[in-house]
């Protein structure tokens, strides 16, 4: 411990305290606002932080539900956000374990097999992946405009399209559990084969159990990335109900109809679930992040 | 997947295992051919070739053991080759060929098109009436007393020809309006042959009338038109059929126009002038939220590491929080935040200055904010970074430089600084590649707006490269396909030099910090 004055040491500890208070105070501010906003009557009154009159219309209409006001005016839900939220979740989830079965598998193969080009293969993907989707959109779109013809399944406007352009996102996830292959003793897998096992079965029994955490880590990765999604779902879903969350909120703050009382219940409702499941893995997909990197 | 699991070696009994596999094999690459056909018979040559590779890859490699360690990347490898490597090859592709709203179609079906359309002979449009009959319609033609009654139809979108048949009288019962506008659609498709072998179409929703075709195909893929005579010409090089004036006929076909697009983006005033703006800006835009990103989080991060903090973990996840909520719905937050006149922004900056700052109108301050909320997102994620990097750091040199008399300043721009910057450099780099294409970020909170005036193209001034991009293709400035993938070649020159730079930075520090 370094030695140092008492007083100037009590001085620099409220500096510190006082900024990182003032700091979260300005950063919170979004939320705090949005949070009150929910409750407020109408879309566009200005109010106090707390309410005057708070309203749950927004959150009414937010879960689907047909709200009265008093004056016995019956309001219907805008949007249907439930079917939206549905809809992220399902891709996540599917697009999620496409991915994870994908990466786990290149995994294996780049970090346990040699074979020559590997190295090549290993830096290639390091590069491929450094391209961003949004680099092809115009291409997806003309793809998917024309493969419509043969069938609207992998056509525009479906979610079995988007899932396969989200499979494209694996890359990164296959250097991430490659990383937690590498660091594998490889006595193990040498017990395997010794015992007979193909390299097949190495990876189903012995390294599969293993990756379940890393594996874990993946999936949450691969699905917040789904939910948040904006420019590829923007491009190939067209119809109300096959939007996702991220595509359809836009509508609710356009030029034309200015819906902020609703976004804001629709936002917090929508938001929660996605903030919580990555306030959860925050701490291993950080150490996840850091696995990789030291492996790589 | 089965077909991966290979026969045992060492275990002949099972001949028939074998067998099964290799016809799945030898099945699903048919599978694969097939689907390969049916995508260039669509028009899709690019793409069909790539399947072809796919499928033969595929069965070399399921079908002989020589290549069993490649049944492992196979997957990995497909999705690389097909939704990453191939549609940014074919964007780049696109760049070089006029599509466009303008130039949808193949040639083929753009010749369909103008073969298609018909023209109403006036002198012969008579109204029309419908008669149910069970299921099925009949057409009736009033004339005089009578008229002309065709056969049933059962008018399901089928196209059909119905002979009408002169009746004494006309039927008592016809079809309001509104259920003859409810069959508009398939009542288009019908015709129906009058006793004098004249075919009538619908020619509106009240009137049937004698259609003919506008054209008619001769010779060489011309196009004659039936009563003018006048003959169009395909021409391949622009992708549009001409008249004998030179006029253009939509719709055109897509055909590669070599560096057209190219010639436009840098000859055209109204295109290069945005565009050497929108690129500046673009950079500008990616250099500085990187830079306040990693400097605001590293001192959060320098904040939250000192011993002596007390409530360290309530801080950390109070100032994470803006990373943990989806970006898409902050920046929407922000966009009513922000809002002109109903922002809540402008009322706290109209409470205490009496100022309402036009932020999505005024150019600057939409940069400003711009910058703002990107700030606001990104620098959670230099913080948590930044915690780890810096416990790498020994605390025994700190100590000495401190009992040298060093201030803390100086601590941490001579000791720190330096020994966690090769460490973070390639991550700052992936920073910097992410914001240069944020186009959530910029068509969630601005869409680009304000716009730029006096442009060919709508651009606007916090438009980034791949915004402006987006907007071309997808949206208010419609379908520009190939001006789009023109400019995509740019970002992708970018971005290769920025990636190269990266992949030089992590092999040199030997950390594959993956982003």
């Amino acid at each position: 411990m370094i030695v140092e004055n008492r007083r100037t040491l009590l001085l620099k500890k409220f500096a510190a305290h006082g900024f990182l208070i003032g700091f979260i105070v300005v950063i919170m501010f979004p939320f705090l606002m949005v949070v009150s906003i929910s409750f407020r009557e109408g879309n566009f009154s200005v109010g106090t932080l707390i309410p005057t009159n708070p309203t749950l219309e927004h959150w009414y209409l937010a879960l689907g539900l047909e709200y009265t006001r008093a004056d016995g005016t019956v309001v219907q839900p805008p949007y249907p956000v439930l079917l939206w939220m549905w809809n992220s979740i399902k891709l996540g989830i599917i697009s999620a374990a496409g991915a994870l079965a994908i990466a786990t598998i290149s995994a294996y193969a780049l970090s346990r097999i040699r074979f020559r080009g590997r190295m090549a293969f290993l830096d290639s993907l390091l590069i491929i992946q450094m391209f961003p989707t949004t680099l092809a959109l115009v291409a997806l779109y003309a793809i998917f405009d024309t493969m419509g013809g043969i069938s609207p399944v992998i056509g525009l406007d479906s979610h079995t399209s988007l899932v396969l352009v989200y499979l494209s996102g694996v890359m990164m996830h296959i250097w991430t559990i490659k990383g937690y292959f590498d660091s594998v003793d490889p006595a193990l897998d040498k017990a395997a084969a010794i015992d007979g096992a193909t390299p097949w079965q190495t990876f189903r029994f012995v390294f599969l159990p293993l990756a379940v955490p890393i594996m874990a880590v993946v999936f949450v990765l691969v699905f917040i990335g789904v939910v948040n999604d904006y420019p590829i779902a923007s491009i190939l879903l067209r119809s109300e109900e096959n939007l996702t969350l991220a595509t359809g909120s836009r509508f609710y703050l356009s030029e034309f109809e200015y819906r902020w009382g609703d976004f804001a219940a629709a936002a917090i409702l929508s938001g929660i679930p996605i903030t919580v499941v990555f306030l959860i893995a925050q701490r291993y997909l950080v150490s996840g992040l850091s696995e990789g990197s030291v492996k790589g | 997947m089965s077909v991966a699991m290979p026969a045992q070696p060492g275990n002949r009994g099972a001949l028939w295992r074998d067998l099964v596999a290799k016809a799945l094999v030898a099945l699903v690459s048919l599978a694969i051919l097939f689907a390969a056909w049916v995508v260039y018979a669509v028009g899709q040559a690019l793409f069909g070739a790539c399947l072809v590779v796919v499928a033969l890859a595929f069965f070399a490699i399921y079908g002989f053991r020589q290549f069993y360690f490649a049944r492992f990347i196979f997957p990995g490898a497909v999705a690389v080759l097909l939704f990453i490597l191939f549609p940014v090859l074919y964007t780049i592709y696109l760049g070089f060929t006029n599509y466009s709203s303008f130039n949808l179609l193949t040639f083929e079906r753009a010749q369909n098109v103008l073969l298609s359309s018909r023209i109403i002979d006036e002198e012969t449009r008579r109204p029309f009436a419908l008669v149910a009959e069970g299921d099925q319609y009949r057409v009736f033609l009033p004339q005089g007393e009578g008229g002309l009654l065709s056969e049933p139809a059962p008018l399901d979108g089928e196209p059909a020809s119905l002979a009408a048949e002169q009746v004494e009288r006309a039927p008592q019962t016809t079809l309001e309006m509104r259920d003859v506008v409810a069959l508009r659609d398939p009542l288009s498709r019908i015709e129906v042959t009058l006793p004098d072998q004249t075919l009538l179409r619908a020619s509106g929703l009240r009137e049937f009338a004698y259609v003919q075709p506008e054209y008619e195909l001769v010779e060489d893929e011309k196009l004659r038109h039936v009563e003018t005579g006048e003959i169009l010409t395909p021409n391949h090089e622009i992708g549009f059929y001409v008249r004998e004036d030179g006029s253009r006929v939509t719709p055109g076909w897509r055909v590669f126009i070599g560096t057209g697009n190219f010639e436009r983006i840098f000859q055209s005033q109204g295109i290069r002038g945005p565009l050497i703006g929108i690129f500046i800006w673009t950079v500008g835009f990616a250099v500085g939220s990187t830079v306040l990103c990693f400097s605001l989080g590293l001192l959060l991060a320098t904040i939250l590491q000192w011993e002596h903090m007390r409530f360290r973990a309530v801080y950390r996840i109070l100032l994470i929080l803006p990373y943990a909520v989806p970006a898409f719905i902050s920046i929407l937050v922000f966009r009513g935040l922000f809002n002109q006149n109903f922002g809540e922004i402008n009322l706290i900056l109209n409470a205490i200055f009496g100022i309402r700052p036009a932020w999505f109108t005024d150019g600057f301050l939409a940069r400003a904010m711009l910058l703002i909320v990107n700030v606001w997102l990104g620098y959670p994620y230099m913080m948590l970074l930044g915690m780890g990097f810096l416990q790498a750091v020994p605390q025994e040199q700190k100590k000495a430089a401190i009992l040298e008399g060093a201030g803390a300043l100086r601590v941490f721009f001579t000791i720190t600084l330096p020994q966690i910057l090769p460490p973070f450099l390639p991550l700052l780099l992936a920073t910097f590649a992410f914001n240069f294409n944020n186009i959530v970020l910029i068509l969630l909170l601005t869409t680009g707006g304000p716009d730029i005036p006096g442009t060919v193209i709508p651009a606007g001034q916090t438009d980034i490269l791949g915004s402006f991009t987006f907007r071309m293709a997808f949206m208010d400035s419609g379908q520009q396909f190939g001006l789009a993938g023109a400019i995509t070649l740019i970002i992708f020159l970018v971005v290769t030099i920025i990636a190269y730079a990266n992949f030089i930075a992590m092999r040199r520090t030997q950390h594959g910090a993956v982003q």
